[in-house]
């Protein structure tokens, strides 16, 4: 009998993920029936590659390929990135249209233009995106801002829920405004108590914001039935998709999302208690994050974007005392219940690696832009699978000689020993599709030979 | 002897340098040696950022530290303050670009080394630029920008200068976080830096004072 979920290891969790990323099932629950007998043996045959390029037992059949753009597919379909957001009927086309004719052996999905309709609907302030603050044909840009005020790391810290709800959200959706005025709900005790946590209901600003609410929920469900369609659309012709959902460092959280750079910075000096506080709080609410996904797609990898940590923007001592520990216990929370996490690294991180080497081997996937991957390779390398340092500038306004070189070079330097994929460095807009060819083939003709 | 107001805010003391310009205000001191002490304090903050002794971070926490003497300064000065410059910067991220960390860390470097810079914000439309410099008359020109879309708009900034019969008048260096030379090939740029003090040299260079 198979063993129960709770008394197995994180090691046979992690088997257990894989096995059940390789059985998808279609939306109503069903083996997902594949198009053909060979889109099922490809499909099998890319995550059995990924899985030994991440475990770093055995060499793969040969060094995957990843392409993992952001817009990309929108400008190659000859689509905006507002019809993107749009028109998901076209999105999904694009998107698709793009595995398709690249087969790489794992794809990031359709799901990074978003919906633009239910932005629109929630008046979205933390992002600019085309049409609202950007060009009809530029990718969304994100608007930091200190959506948290220097003074309440107390009120996050004390119930990190309820300062989302009723501070965070309304300040970064204009339509959410009501949430500031409803009750805490774990107030609703008791008969007495439950009548008047009910009259924010009745007021008609939060009822305005619920309004809104209904009108999001059913554009999400719109596109989510795209995106739906869109997966089982892609998976049964073979194509895995590289994770399933994301999660944060906390420090991103804090820096990124509430505090914004400069806050975040000042907050190191100025109260640099109160932000190691918050960031320890959030470090269980992300692992959970990253896990429920999982868990609930059945696919074992969770994307972690990382922003504030580069070369640069902390000092070594600030990296080490601000950084990385929360970072790397979501990590370990996410391991422990099977999960991969696939940290994107984009920009500079060489300095970093060192430190971050501080990982169980074989269960992490990491997505590298422009750090020195020959050093990334003797420190993070020898615990974890990297993939990307295909350089952006290179597939803009490189040749696909150029590409073939550059590819052939980085295989030669971290394919040795396994532990890694070809890939692009950071998510691109802009290319020129013969150089993502370049890329792609000289991943599948050279990277058949480990040296 | 009170402790020195350049030294304690190179030092990033933040409650000892307010009470230091509290101290000499109350003292009846002149306020424009208060804030030259300040810029002086500022330009070691350059320097250590420049020797990878200081951060991001201590970047931006001075930039707060001076911000706040200056506001306790401010109300006291009775005439304008006139250092002497070492020559005129436009600078701006291009257009459909809206990141300004990159942008913002240059033009701290730029101004705590001496120059007078005229920061354009973000999205910035090439037709801005080109007013600018006329307006300005700056000899260098610095183009940001972090998304691959930033390699044409900056392709087309570098043209509308050559239009406007302004390209052999000015300098221009571009930077951000995926330029490299082949980006500057691509965009007709004089020089890319790969780091706030590589722009800082740029210019230092192309005035004649490198």
């Amino acid at each position: 009998m198979a063993k129960e979920w709770a008394d197995m290891t994180s090691d046979e969790k992690q088997e257990a993920f894989f096995a059940k990323w390789m059985a998808p099932k279609d939306p109503e629950g069903k083996d997902l029936k594949f198009q053909s007998p060979e889109a099922e043996k490809e499909f099998k045959a890319r995550i059995t590659r990924i899985k030994d390029a991440v475990q770093m037992k055995k060499l793969p059949d040969r060094v995957p390929v990843f392409v993992a753009p952001s817009f990309f597919p929108a400008y190659h379909a000859g689509i905006t990135p507002q019809e993107a957001m749009y028109d998901y009927e076209k999105c999904m086309k694009a998107f698709k249209d793009f595995v398709v004719e690249f087969k790489p052996d794992g794809n990031l999905g359709a799901a990074v233009p978003g919906p633009g309709k239910l932005f629109e609907i929630l008046d979205y302030k933390l992002y600019s995106w085309p049409g609202h603050g950007v060009a009809p044909e530029q990718s969304y840009q994100a608007n930091e801002g200190e959506y948290m005020k220097p003074d309440e790391y107390d009120a996050l810290i004390d119930d990190p829920s309820n300062f989302f709800s009723n501070t965070y959200l309304p300040r970064v959706f204009g339509k959410l405004d009501g949430f500031g005025m409803l009750p805490a709900l774990t107030g609703i005790l008791e008969m007495y108590g439950v009548a008047f946590n009910f009259i924010p209901f009745g007021l008609p600003p939060v009822q305005a914001t619920y309004k809104a609410l209904f009108e999001a929920g059913a554009e999400a469900l719109k596109w989510a039935g795209a995106i739906g369609a869109f997966n089982a659309d892609i998976t049964s012709a073979g194509f895995p998709l590289m994770a399933s959902g994301f999660t944060k460092a906390p420090f991103d959280v804090v820096g990124d999302t509430l505090r914004g750079t400069r806050g975040v910075m000042l907050d190191m000096y100025r109260q640099p208690d109160k932000l190691l506080e918050a960031l320890e709080r959030l470090t269980p609410i992300m692992i959970k994050m990253g896990v429920g996904t999982a868990q609930m797609s059945g696919h074992p990898v969770i994307f972690i974007p990382l922003h504030k940590g580069a070369d640069g923007f902390l000092s070594d001592a600030q990296f080490k005392k601000f950084y990385w520990p929360t970072f790397r216990k979501v990590m370990l929370g996410l391991i422990d219940e099977g999960v991969v996490p696939m940290p994107a690294a984009e920009g500079h991180w060489t300095t970093r690696m060192e430190v971050m080497s501080d990982l169980p081997k074989g269960k992490t996937l990491w997505m590298i832009d422009q750090s020195d991957m020959a050093k990334t390779k003797k420190t993070l390398g020898k615990v974890a699978c990297l993939f990307g340092n295909v350089p952006s500038d290179l597939l803009t306004i490189g040749t696909p000689q150029q590409v073939k070189d550059y590819v052939k070079n980085l295989i030669d330097t971290c394919a040795p020993g396994g532990g890694y994929v070809v890939s692009n460095g950071a998510f691109f807009d802009q290319a020129k599709a013969e150089n993502v060819h370049a890329m792609v083939d000289t991943a599948m003709e050279y990277g058949k030979v480990y040296k | 002897m009170a402790a020195d107001l350049a030294s304690t805010l190179a030092d990033l003391k933040e409650a000892e340098v307010l009470k230091i310009v509290k101290d000499r205000l109350g003292a009846g001191e002149e306020p424009l040696k208060i804030l030259d002490d300040a810029r002086r304090g500022m330009e070691v903050v350059g320097k250590r950022f420049a020797d990878s002794e200081y951060f991001i971070p201590d970047l931006v926490y001075s930039g707060e530290i001076l911000k706040v003497v200056t506001d306790l300064v401010k109300p006291k000065l009775t005439k304008e303050v006139g250092t002497k410059k070492l020559g005129k910067v436009v600078f701006g991220t291009v257009a459909g670009d809206i990141h300004d960390i990159g942008k913002d860390i240059v033009v701290f470097m730029l101004d705590v080394n001496g120059f007078e810079v005229y920061d354009l914000g973000v999205d910035v439309p090439a037709q801005k630029f080109v007013d600018k410099i006329k307006e300005s008359g700056a000899p260098i020109v610095g183009l940001s920008g972090f998304l691959t879309l930033a390699f044409d708009s900056m392709k087309e900034t570098v043209e509308a200068m050559k239009a406007a019969g302004l390209r052999d008048k000015v300098k221009v260096m571009i930077g951000g976080g995926q330029i490299t030379d082949e980006v500057r090939k691509y965009t007709g740029a004089d020089a890319f830096g790969k780091d706030a003090m590589a722009g800082v040299a740029l210019a230092k260079k192309w005035i004649g004072a490198g």
